[in-house]
């Protein structure tokens, strides 16, 4: 331990503000991936300019930086790799300023994602990113990972919802980029700086855009009764030019499981279940209704129920967001993977990944993002079991591998965090991490922000390789 | 670059792509011309990796280079500091990939958008760049030049659905970003920063888009009205409603008597020159559009309109092409206008409009406007022939525009002038934000200058 930064944090932000004993250390080693690492100082600024001297105290002691929202992330994106200075936003969580008339939000990065459509709700917005996490995940993490979520199939990720930040460079210095209006002029920094997973800056006010509420919304759920027949309805909607506002796939095995959990009315006894929403005017929500009944029912569909309320349709998503904590009940761990493939793919995507299941003798459920062609295979282990943790690692991978031969991307909306950091290469040629380096360089020259993350850590990355804080003391294996 | 210099790197260059297709003639040459300034050579790759070539030799010889497609855009930026190379990427034209299953398409750099939207109609797709110059522009010239188009309202900008693309970095190493598939976080966002960079970052190589289907029917809906303040609560009250058109453009009465008065079929329409007209754009099934019609009609007379009618197929798309070539046709309208380009918050529009249409009086030069997407002011200056002062007036406008910062959100931007007036002042200079960061973006890119030298806002 480093006694005399952690006596300058203290002098900075209060004791009750940094955390350093062992025992509460332990809570920030995790997020939702399977991947620990344990930050040795943890820091709850209220606000940038404290930031900016943490950050100018990270620099003078030669320690590295990471931020971190709800810790809600799936990728390992907010863990301390390179231990160091965990920066927790959760005090900053202030909505600043609410501009409705220009549908506009100023908010903190620690403002929990849900708590701001909660705030312009009455004015008949809200705040798009919808991640199943969206409860408790904070904004300014869905900033640096790109969150999505079921209706980024017609809204888009975070970065289409994101006009301004104010960030915090490796070296203290606070900068603006954007603003409230739409065209910023300049190259598109947001565009940059948003997705870029901490590493670039830190990132302490977003300039949110609010979007109006539809005015009608009409929640399907089709039942069929097996996986193909599901996929392939994916595929012939999306050929068919029919694009809903969602479409979640929830595999049969995994129905139960929910069903067991939530009490949505879900089938027990189906192969698989299509979750498909359509918004906007109610003429256009009707037509578009029909016409997705009639390609499910071209599929053969067993049934397909139309939520008859509010209530059953949140009912409905509320079986879909807790899907993850309900196969949780299935195994003591288990592991939710992220990729992305071409949506005219989907049939011998699910396929292929059903065998690799079988092939590792490990239980993969799937619920994901159908309509975009969004995977999250839930491969269920126990940690403790040495033999099935490798299993585990080993069906994600190639899961993740297969993604990306058929012309897919490893990640959706998840982001590569320490989780994927390695596979980079499956995509990436040298000349790509190249000028990524160059890029990383120039805003992260000391290597001090987030070390450890996007980059792969075996391909000799110069500077951009971990730095590790010369107090650091690895989390036990 | 001496002529002897010329013709050594020019045999280089023809060692990569051949005689064929290296430019040095004068006539030849002068097809290449930036803002008065020319190239030694043009010279003409046919694939990415001669592109690649050429750019490693331009860095190794410290020569400046200026990508460039069907040159329709070169007019946007400021005058190159340094121009030796042009290097015209308009062999590369195929279609790397289509998977209109999946609504993604994956197009090399000079693929005329024209053919683009060819290739997509055959499967009822399109791409939602109604941008100027649509005839002739090249796919990649179109990121470049970051032109925008009216459908932006629904659709919004090619950021929003430009989901990968390859190039050729200031190393002459080609690299990517992104990918083919319409949901992806995996990596830096690279290809964001290429939309409007003005070819100073990378020479575009490919881009990967998602597409979109073409809806049964499109159709069009104007409202005239009195004066601004009628045709802007119109268009506030549209934004309000659960209505999501696909356009809207906000006409005062000086472009309509330019541009819509003698076009057929829009001609027959006979829209009344003499008032604000605002077009709206809606599409979907018959019963969609029937609700959209109703309630533009309803809206349109809350706002107390003076007419209103409804354009179908054609004729909408007559409207469309009027209103995509906008900023273009506004440019052309006096032998040295000035186009410029606003961007503010729905809520600041009337007032900036108010400001803008305030000075341009004062300067005594008729100006003409178009208001995109209730954000965008398209504010064209266009002095009458002879006008001395002209240079003066304009200066003295923009210095006015100015002074509106702090009071007013906006930013602003030159999009078309006369290339002796640039050097008056910076095409994009105000609102441009960040330049450090900006810096930090082209020396990463572009670490030797090579790029497109002084083109880019700010001096980049």
């Amino acid at each position: 331990m480093n006694a005399a930064l952690t006596s300058e944090l203290h002098s900075l932000l209060g004791k009750r503000n940094v955390l350093s004993n062992p025992e509460d250390l332990a809570l920030y080693e995790y997020d939702g991936s399977v991947d620990r690492a344990r930050p040795e100082i943890v820091v709850f600024p209220s606000g940038t300019s404290e930031v900016s001297r943490i950050v100018k105290l990270a620099v003078k002691h030669d320690v590295p930086i990471v931020g971190r929202g709800a810790g809600t992330g799936l990728s390992g994106g907010a863990l301390a790799r390179g231990g160091g200075i965990m920066i927790a936003f959760g005090r900053m969580n202030q909505i600043i300023e609410l501009d409705l008339e220009n549908r506009r939000a100023l908010v903190q990065p620690g403002v929990v994602n849900f708590d701001l459509t909660r705030a312009v709700e009455h004015a008949g917005l809200y705040f798009a990113p919808d991640p199943s996490s969206q409860k408790s995940c904070t904004i300014g993490g869905n900033v640096s990972e790109n969150s999505g979520g079921p209706h980024t199939l017609a809204y888009g990720v975070t970065t289409n919802h994101v006009t301004g930040l104010e960030l915090v460079l490796p070296d203290g210095e606070i900068k603006r980029i954007g603003g409230k209006i739409t065209d910023s002029l300049g190259y598109d920094l947001c565009g940059l700086l948003v997705g870029s997973e901490g590493t670039l800056a830190l990132i302490t006010e977003i300039t949110a855009k609010l979007s109006k509420k539809p005015e009608a919304v009409k929640t399907l759920l089709a039942i069929f009764e097996t996986v193909d027949d599901a996929t392939e309805t994916v595929t012939d909607l999306t050929a068919r030019a029919i694009t809903p506002a969602a479409c979640e796939m929830l595999d049969g095995w995994t129905l139960c499981a929910v069903e067991d959990y939530v009490h949505a009315g879900f089938p027990r006894d189906c192969g698989a279940v299509l979750l498909i929403e359509v918004e906007g005017v109610t003429e256009a929500v009707a037509s578009q209704a029909v016409g997705i009944e009639e390609v499910c029912k071209a599929h053969k569909a067993r049934e397909v129920r139309t939520a008859k309320d509010d209530q059953q349709r949140e009912l409905l998503w509320k079986g879909r967001k807790t899907a993850f904590g309900a196969l949780g009940r299935l195994a003591p761990s288990n592991y939710v993977l992220d990729a992305v493939i071409p949506r005219s793919k989907l049939p011998q995507a699910l396929r292929r990944v059903l065998e690799i299941g079988k092939e590792c003798g490990l239980n993969i459920g799937n619920i994901f993002h159908a309509g975009d062609g969004n995977l999250h295979p839930l491969v269920l282990f126990d940690p403790r079991n040495r033999e099935q943790f490798e299993k585990a690692v080993k069906a994600s991978t190639d899961i993740v591998r297969y993604c990306v031969e058929i012309g897919g991307a490893l990640t959706g909306e998840h982001g590569v965090g320490m989780e994927k950091s390695e596979l980079m290469t499956l995509m990436f040629s040298e000349a790509d991490f190249a000028l990524m380096r160059r890029v990383h360089s120039q805003f992260n020259p000391t290597g001090l922000l987030n070390p450890g993350k996007v980059f792969p850590m075996g391909k000799g990355c110069g500077e951009t390789r971990i730095r590790t804080s010369p107090m650091h003391r690895p989390v036990p294996a | 670059m001496s002529s002897a210099l010329t013709s050594s790197i020019a045999s280089r260059f023809e060692n990569i792509v051949g005689s064929a297709f290296v430019r040095t003639e004068a006539d030849a040459v002068a097809d290449y011309r930036v803002d008065g300034s020319l190239p030694a050579a043009a010279v003409l790759p046919e694939n990415a990796e001669q592109a690649a070539e050429i750019v490693k030799i331009a860095v190794r010889e410290k020569f400046a280079l200026i990508p460039c497609g069907a040159r329709t855009s070169l007019g946007v930026g400021m005058p190159p500091s340094r121009y030796d190379v042009a290097l015209d990427m308009t062999r590369l034209q195929g279609v790397a990939h289509y998977d209109p299953g999946d609504l993604t398409i994956s197009v090399d750099a000079g693929m005329r958008l024209v053919e683009l939207a060819r290739i997509l109609a055959e499967k009822k797709q399109f791409l939602p760049l109604a941008v100027p110059f649509f005839e002739k522009a090249t796919i990649a010239g179109v990121i470049a030049s970051g032109l925008d188009s009216p459908l932006r309202h629904f659709y919004g900008t090619a950021r929003d659905f430009l989901i990968g693309a390859e190039f050729v970095d200031g190393t002459g190493a080609l690299a990517k970003s992104g990918g083919r598939v319409v949901k992806n976080v995996t990596g830096y966002d690279f290809h964001k920063l290429l939309n409007g960079s003005l070819g100073s970052l990378a020479v575009i190589t490919r881009l990967n888009f998602r597409t979109f289907p073409v809806q049964s029917s499109r159709r069009g809906f104007l409202a005239s009205f009195a004066d601004e303040i009628h045709a802007l609560t119109f268009v506030k009250e549209l934004a309000a409603s659960p209505l999501t058109p696909t356009l809207v453009e906000a006409i005062a009465p000086e472009f309509a008597k330019l541009f819509l008065e003698e076009k057929s079929p829009v001609a027959s329409l006979r829209l009344d020159v003499q008032a604000w007209t605002v077009c709206v754009g809606f599409e979907g099934s018959s019963e969609v559009c029937e609700r959209y019609a109703r309630d533009l009609g309803r809206l349109a007379r809350m706002a107390s309109t003076q007419d209103a009618t409804s354009v179908h197929d054609s004729q909408f798309l007559s409207l469309l092409e009027i209103l995509r070539e906008a900023p273009v046709s506004m440019s052309r309208a006096a032998s040295r206008s000035i186009v410029f380009r606003f961007a503010t918050l729905p809520g600041r529009l009337a007032d900036l409009l108010r400001a803008l249409r305030s000075f341009a009086n004062s300067s005594w030069i008729p100006s003409v406007v178009l208001i995109r997407s209730g954000s965008i002011i398209y504010f064209a200056l266009l002095p009458r022939q002879g006008d001395e002062a002209a240079t003066k007036q304009i200066a003295y406008f923009w210095k006015s525009v100015d002074s509106l910062q702090g009071q007013l959100e906006f930013n602003a931007s030159v999009l078309f002038c006369p290339t002796e007036w640039k050097s008056e002042f910076d095409c994009k200079a105000q609102g441009t934000e960040s330049s450090d960061l900006q810096r930090r973006v082209k020396k990463a890119f572009d670490p030797n200058g090579t790029f497109a030298s002084g083109r880019f806002p700010g001096g980049i």
